[in-house]
């Protein structure tokens, strides 16, 4: 047991910190968890959806009805199955969305505005049948110019996706529409008077391609309504409330009337935020009065679910030359696809967040391409900004000649520091993944041939927001904890081993399963790195009113106080003057008597969870690039990150790692490609090249701890973090072994052989 | 008074006022208060911003308490993925 700081005391841990079994490898690695896809129904329907053909069209109109007749077709939806939706904005994956938005998402209205995006749909008895069906709606449509680049987007001259489309954020109002749907600023101190100092001035500008969250499991999902409408979803999703919501929404549904229970999810990282096929789903089982189970091939996952943004991204720097830092500036572009909404907002938060500079100014612009609309991505926003911000400062570092840890450290965020987005820190672990960075083995290994090193830092905010728990005392006093945050890196393991902490009870007698939405008050989703804070302060909070409640039943029985009895080490005890007069009870002896003391103990919670703090990372790489194929092979990888305090320390490491693979992936090959047509070409695993297993080494990791004074555990969110550091980090390696800086990812072998052989053509290449 | 300071686009609805001395002793009150001296702002403070007092971030949390000398900021709700 290590001294450990609880509720700001000084505390030693049983449970926490330790590395039980994981509670569900057993049924994952067996394949007895149920996912998605895994649900069926008695009579189910298949459904499938009838997707556009192009990339941007007006609907002139929709026949169904030869669909309609053929035998084992049930129902056909589209648009006017949805309830047209006034614009509202809402809080989601990754910033505002407009429910005027999300119906035309999930079933085009007027206009198709990306390929793959949903036309009608049917319910069939078989999936041949439905297929056939797609076939036989014809839809007319008038085919319109399209646009897929941002910056091409942006020209007055651009097709326009929206008639209404007007830029927010601009003085005075443009009277045009085009199609960027909003200006930002941040920022603080006096810009132009910052590089008036500087005695460095770098700016660069960088692009990055829409990639997708790459989960392997397919959105899935089963819906059945009954004929008194109450309606039952079984889905692979990081938010059952909000599929829940939305789908009532779209469909003008009373919210009680939809019970939603969230499947084992195969991946989500932020793409699983949102609705697709659900109110498609249920849509089809009210007209056919049957289930429907639908599930989403993997080219409809790339093409019509919600990919990251594509991004031009402009930094410009200016430092002293003893390497401070005195003013820093970024424009940022971000595609939000479809319809307005990219995370370009906390991505021009988070550029500069891990440094303390008096002068930041960031200006960023929310841009419509006719792409699938845009869905979170793991710390959304925050990947694009951050690599073109940490290339620039290893530029800096290297042409003032400073170690770029130490150019880091010497700006490096702390405690009290103004963040760049306006409030100014608690405490963060910024200095200290620094200095680990700066203290490990990997930082001092030597190199070899055609080899570099790079590092990178990153910052994301993470979350709180609404959370329910309810913690049952069990006959036999075992424990059932429901939770509403689907589990999707961990989350069961850790509330098991909090509440096992706070109790004093073992593991195995607690059991944590995720409550539909019947279950519980309402739960925020699984986003924002909130479910291991947020729930787990819940769960600390309903162990904390059972172990009240269990010392007042032992009180009525001793005929003491309330407070006068105190929860100790797995039970109930007199205490103080008290002490001794009557024999301890365990929890098991207090479950046994709850019915006859005044009925079942349970304990809730039900909170807005506050107090979530910020998660710093430091990464160092090493890659390897072969001259002749320009192929840049990560063979070394550290990822060190504040976690607060790792409740089960594996899980975190599984965080780190799988972020950072998700970065590697992003800065090395992952891009969506669009022909001249506006049409995807590569939708599917084996040309959109994410890393497997055999193309990364062991990912190391450091567990750096600077615990959240406002969780009673002391933890801090670290799910999306991990993925901020890795482009930057790659592209500085990749500069550092042969002298060409990359600044449009993916760095695939075409492009850094390209590269190579310009450089070394003009005497520049190091290799 | 907590000194309150708008962050990003709100400055659009207060004429470009960006920073504000407030007298409320929760968010409910601060929302109220700015809303009746620039009403355009109310809406956008109601839905989709967050506030961060003394350094710490709260999201949809009307009753958190604002000291009288507690350094306040309005900026953009964040989510995540």
């Amino acid at each position: 047991m290590q001294e450990k700081v609880k509720d700001g005391q000084s505390s030693e841990f049983q449970v926490v910190g330790t590395r039980p079994l994981r509670p569900d490898g057993a049924d994952k690695v067996t394949g007895r968890a149920k996912f998605g896809a895994d649900f069926s129904l008695p009579g189910q329907l298949v459904g499938k959806v009838l997707r556009s053909p192009y990339p941007h069209a007006r609907i002139k109109s929709i026949d169904a009805s030869a669909a309609l007749k053929l035998p084992g077709v049930k129902a056909v939806v589209c648009r006017d199955d949805f309830v047209e939706q006034s614009s509202e904005f809402i809080p989601a994956g990754e910033m505002m969305i407009n429910y005027r938005d999300v119906v035309r998402n999930v079933m085009a209205r007027e206009k198709v505005l990306y390929e793959g995006h949903p036309v009608a749909a049917v319910a069939a008895t078989t999936a041949a049948l439905a297929k056939e069906a797609l076939r036989l709606i014809k839809v007319e449509y008038q085919v319109l110019p399209h646009v897929i680049d941002v910056v091409e987007a942006m020209r007055p001259d651009a097709p326009l996706l929206h008639e209404d489309m007007f830029t927010a954020g601009v003085e005075p109002a443009p009277k045009t529409p085009s199609n960027v749907a909003k200006r930002l600023e941040i920022g603080h101190g006096d810009i132009a008077a910052g590089f008036k100092q500087a005695e460095l001035v770098i700016e660069r500008e960088f692009t990055t391609k829409p990639v997708h969250q790459g989960y392997i499991e397919p959105h899935a999902c089963v819906a059945s309504v009954s004929e008194d409408g109450q309606a039952d979803v079984w889905v692979s999703t990081q938010g059952h409330w909000v599929v829940r919501a939305h789908c009532a929404r779209l469909l003008g549904w009373d919210i009680g009337k939809v019970r939603v229970t969230a499947a084992e999810i195969g991946g989500g990282f932020g793409g699983k935020t949102v609705v697709y096929l659900e109110p498609i789903a249920l849509a089809l089982s009210k007209k056919a009065r049957r289930p429907v189970k639908m599930v989403m091939t993997r080219e409809e996952v790339f093409k019509a679910s919600g990919p990251t943004s594509g991004a031009h991204v402009r930094v410009k720097i200016g430092a002293k030359k003893d390497g401070r830092i005195v003013a820093a500036e970024a424009e940022l572009k971000y595609q939000a696809g479809a319809f307005a909404g990219s995370p370009v907002q906390p991505g021009a938060m988070c550029a500069y967040a891990p440094y303390d500079i008096e002068n930041v100014k960031v200006i960023g612009y929310d841009v419509v391409t006719n792409r699938p609309k845009v869905a979170a991505y793991r710390a959304p926003g925050g990947p694009i900004s951050e690599f073109g911000v940490e290339s620039v400062l290893d530029e800096i570092a290297a042409k003032l000649g400073i170690d770029p840890i130490e150019l880091r450290l010497k700006n490096a965020a702390k405690q009290g520091t103004k963040a760049a987005y306006g409030p100014k820190f608690g405490p963060i672990g910024m200095v200290e993944t620094l200095e680990a960075a700066k203290a490990h083995a990997h930082w001092r290994t030597p190199l070899g041939k055609h080899q570099g090193r790079g590092v990178a830092s990153g910052f994301w905010f993470n979350i709180g927001g609404e959370t329910s728990v309810s913690l049952s005392l069990n006959e036999d006093g075992t424990l059932s904890l429901t939770a509403g945050t689907p589990d999707i890196g961990g989350l069961r393991a850790s509330l098991c081993m909090m509440a096992a902490e706070e109790l004093g009870v073992p593991l195995d007698k607690i059991r944590v399963q995720i409550g539909d939405t019947g279950q519980l008050g309402y739960n925020f989703l699984t986003g924002g790195s909130r479910s291991t804070f947020s729930s787990g302060m819940a769960t600390v909070e309903a162990a904390r009113d059972v172990m009240k409640e269990a010392c007042k039943r032992a009180a009525k029985l001793w005929e003491l106080p309330d407070d006068a009895v105190e929860y100790n080490n797995g039970g109930v005890r007199p205490a103080g003057p008290n002490a001794g007069k009557h024999a301890p009870m365990t929890l098991k002896e207090i479950a046994g008597i709850a019915g006859k003391t005044g009925g079942p103990i349970v304990g809730y919670a039900r909170i807005n969870a506050a107090g979530a703090a910020p998660s710093l990372a430091t990464h160092i790489a090493d890659v390897e690039v072969d001259p002749e194929t320009g192929k840049v092979s990560v063979i070394r990888y550290t990822a060190i990150q504040d976690a607060g305090r790792a409740i089960h320390p594996s899980y975190v490491e599984g965080q780190y790692q799988g972020g950072v693979a998700q970065g590697i992936g992003w800065a090395l090959n992952e891009e969506y490609i669009y022909g001249d047509d506006g049409k995807l070409q590569n939708p599917g695993f084996l040309d959109y090249r994410v890393p497997v297993a055999s193309d990364l080494p062991m990912i190391d990791t450091v567990i750096i701890e600077v615990p959240n004074p406002r969780h009673p555990y002391g933890v801090r969110g670290v799910g999306e973090t991990p993925i901020v550091p890795p482009m930057a980090a790659i592209a500085n390696a990749v500069a550092n072994a042969t002298g060409v800086r990359f600044t449009d990812l993916p760095m695939s072998p075409p492009r850094v052989l390209k590269a190579l052989d310009e450089a070394r053509a003009k005497g520049s290449a190091k290799l | 008074m907590a000194h309150v300071t708008l962050i990003g686009n709100l400055r659009q609805f207060t004429g470009g006022v960006t920073e504000i001395e407030v007298a409320a002793s929760n968010v409910h009150q601060l929302f109220a208060r700015l809303g009746e001296k620039y009403p355009a702002l109310l809406p956008h403070l109601q839905t989709g911003s967050a506030v961060a007092i003394d350094g710490q971030i709260y999201q949809d949390a009307l009753f958190q308490e604002i000291g009288p000398d507690s350094d306040v900021h309005i900026l953009p709700q964040i989510a995540g993925g």
